[in-house]
């Protein structure tokens, strides 16, 4: 089967019909290309998708009050809930086991100046571990750390781009002073974030500082808190439950009333969204496994015109002595051989195309679409595969021929 | 070489039968030169497929060289096939593709015969026809002939017991066919057995012996004083 006089036999079949060559092997490269990007360009959804819940933990909870809506314990539906800071400390002390770090948040908006320069932002109201939700890197100076909380200090984190809009480029902020609502904070630390631009014009400062400011309460907006990861999905969903119930209970809201708390689970999002991502793969690899398969009758239906062209060549061979599977091998060799190498060339465009695009679609949620050798090696492979299969049905036929039907004169 | 008792063959065409061969009694010895003459349906083509084992036959019995040829598989009849005959077409037959020598070199190539040796081979063979400086073309570079002569040297190349020449000069003009002629004369008188179906009748007495088929059956059988083709070219 892979004598050198096949192979010799097979390279002089190739090189003097190079036109039937092309064209058998035109569209296996066509088919294998056009997989190759459509998938490629899946995984490059699927990294988008990835890069954009990845800058921030998964194991996160963002509780929000809200609003009653059933009357219970004397109290009537429509009220509004208020969390406090007792509410963080009761979390903190009753769900330990489950915690990795909780932090209130309290969010605002608005104009912050320093000296000529003034802008709009959000300024966030935290604790020293709403750093771990974000995710967020220092460049220069520290976080918001407990002390800070305890003596209510007015300092404040800035974002990359607060500093470069306020301070200017290569200015260093750090140390000095910047207004918030008539309030000035001194500048301790600046962070960088991948989650994009809007993550960088953000300022946050201690919490307690915040609601000293404003009211001299202990109010906050929102909680914000990351569970530990060894609990399991099962663990957080559970964790999730156990949570409403405890609050519910201590804000006296009607354990059916869906709307007095709300539990925003990161993960469960994330999950959605990967899922959505996957769906989409599927229907690329759906796309992708149908031109494979229009490929591959390509190649079957010209190995069928190829075979019937040769029919008189075949008659002949068979005249001088060649036995039917060396027919079989001949043929089959030879679509096998040309699938191989058509696959082979489509693969290697089909890389260069997606190397080339690289990040230049990222504003389409494409980022680094690539495919993996494990699934190239698999495309190729069964497209061999088909190839042979397309290949040995005409291949058979040609086994087939009688010489004296091909040899007889039209 | 061939003994050929009480043959019988008949084609099926759904339910009609067509009885082709009616018992064919005939034999040829080493070294004989015979024409198989009959007009078309007189079963000439049909008792050269059987002889040419491209096809089978209901009843009687074919020994080649002492060999019973029956009920053969595919792979067996393509080695005897291989080992015992040469085939000449009234079309040549050449591959198109394929150069002269790789066209001669062909059923070496079935022997498993190294590269090499093939080509050396091929062009002697290819030498003998006179086509030696023809070995590099290809058959669309060759005359009727030309091609005629590169088909015979391709049938010699295996050094077969018999070969079957099937109209041979069916597709030439006259000059051409005294040519052809010639060389199975020629190759007939170092000993090779040759058998040539035609319904011509000049080229029939070129050859050593006649037989005609008239309807199925051997109606004559009857060895004629040879003509030399060389004399008419």
């Amino acid at each position: 089967m892979f004598s050198r006089d096949r192979w010799q036999e097979i390279f002089d079949t190739i090189k003097k019909n190079k036109l039937r060559t092309f064209l058998s092997g035109f569209t296996v490269t066509l088919g294998i290309l056009i997989f190759t990007v459509l998938f490629g360009m899946g995984n490059g959804l699927k990294n988008a998708f990835m890069e954009f819940f990845m800058d921030d933990a998964t194991n996160t909870f963002f509780i929000f009050p809200g609003r009653t809506t059933e009357p219970y314990r004397g109290f009537k539906q429509g009220r509004r809930i208020q969390f406090r800071n007792d509410d963080v400390e009761d979390i903190k002390k009753d769900f330990a086991y489950f915690l990795d770090y909780i932090s209130p948040n309290i969010q605002r908006r608005g104009m912050v100046k320093y000296q000529g320069e003034s802008n709009t932002y959000s300024v966030g109201g935290v604790g020293p571990s709403y750093r771990l939700n974000e995710k967020t890197i220092m460049m220069k100076g520290r976080y918001l750390n407990q002390h800070d909380i305890d003596n209510r200090t007015k300092v404040a984190v800035i974002g990359r781009l607060v500093e470069r809009d306020l301070f200017g480029k290569d200015a260093n902020a750090i140390g000095e002073y910047i207004v918030f609502n008539n309030v000035a904070y001194k500048v301790v630390g600046v962070f960088q974030d991948d989650g994009g631009d809007n993550e960088e014009r953000v300022l946050y400062v201690p919490y307690t500082t915040l609601q000293l400011v404003e009211k001299n309460n202990d109010e906050i907006s929102r909680i914000v808190l990351g569970y530990d990861t060894s609990i399991g999905h099962a663990g957080a969903m559970a964790f999730e439950r156990s949570l409403t119930e405890y609050l519910k209970d201590k804000h006296n809201i009607a354990p059916e009333d869906r709307s007095g708390i709300f539990i925003r689970n990161l993960a469960d999002i994330v999950q959605q969204n990967m899922m959505f991502a996957n769906v989409i793969q599927m229907v690329v690899l759906l796309v992708g496994i149908g031109t494979l398969i229009a490929g591959v009758i390509g190649i079957s239906n010209i190995m069928v015109f190829v075979v019937k062209e040769r029919t008189k060549e075949l008659g002949v061979r068979k005249a001088l002595g060649a036995t039917p599977w060396s027919v079989i091998g001949l043929v089959l060799q030879e679509s096998v051989f040309i699938t191989a190498i058509a696959g082979y060339i489509g693969l290697v465009i089909g890389i260069l195309i997606l190397r080339s695009m690289g990040d230049s679609l990222e504003d389409y949620f494409i980022v680094n679409p690539s495919v993996g050798v494990g699934t190239l090696v698999g495309a190729t492979v069964i497209l061999i595969f088909f190839g042979a299969l397309a290949g040995y049905i005409p291949a058979r036929r040609a086994a087939r021929i009688k010489p004296i039907v091909a040899l007889r004169d039209e | 070489m061939i003994e050929i008792k009480d043959l019988h063959k008949s084609y099926r065409t759904g339910s009609n039968s067509l009885h082709v061969l009616k018992g064919i009694n005939f034999s040829v010895k080493e070294g004989e030169l015979v024409a198989i003459m009959g007009s078309s349906g007189s079963g000439k083509s049909t008792l050269l497929n059987i002889l040419g084992m491209l096809d089978g036959y209901d009843t009687g019995s074919y020994h080649l060289d002492g060999v019973l040829i029956k009920d053969l598989n595919e792979t067996k009849a393509a080695n005897y096939r291989n080992k015992f005959l040469g085939f000449i077409f009234q079309s040549f037959n050449l591959i198109n593709y394929k150069s002269a020598w790789e066209n001669v070199a062909l059923p070496l190539y079935y022997q498993r015969i190294k590269r090499k040796e093939r080509k050396d081979r091929a062009l002697h063979h290819l030498e003998t026809v006179g086509l030696k400086p023809w070995a590099e073309h290809l058959p669309s570079e060759l005359s009727g002939g030309q091609k005629q002569r590169v088909a015979i040297a391709r049938a010699m190349a295996a050094e077969p017991k018999v070969l079957l020449a099937d109209e041979p000069t069916g597709a030439l003009d006259s000059v051409t066919s005294h040519e052809v002629m010639a060389l199975i004369q020629k190759i007939n008188d170092e000993g090779r057995t040759i058998l040539v179906v035609t319904h011509e009748e000049d080229i029939a007495h070129m050859c050593k012996r006649i037989v005609h088929l008239k309807d199925g059956v051997i109606v004559s059988d009857e060895f004629v004083e040879q003509q030399r083709a060389e004399a008419n070219v």
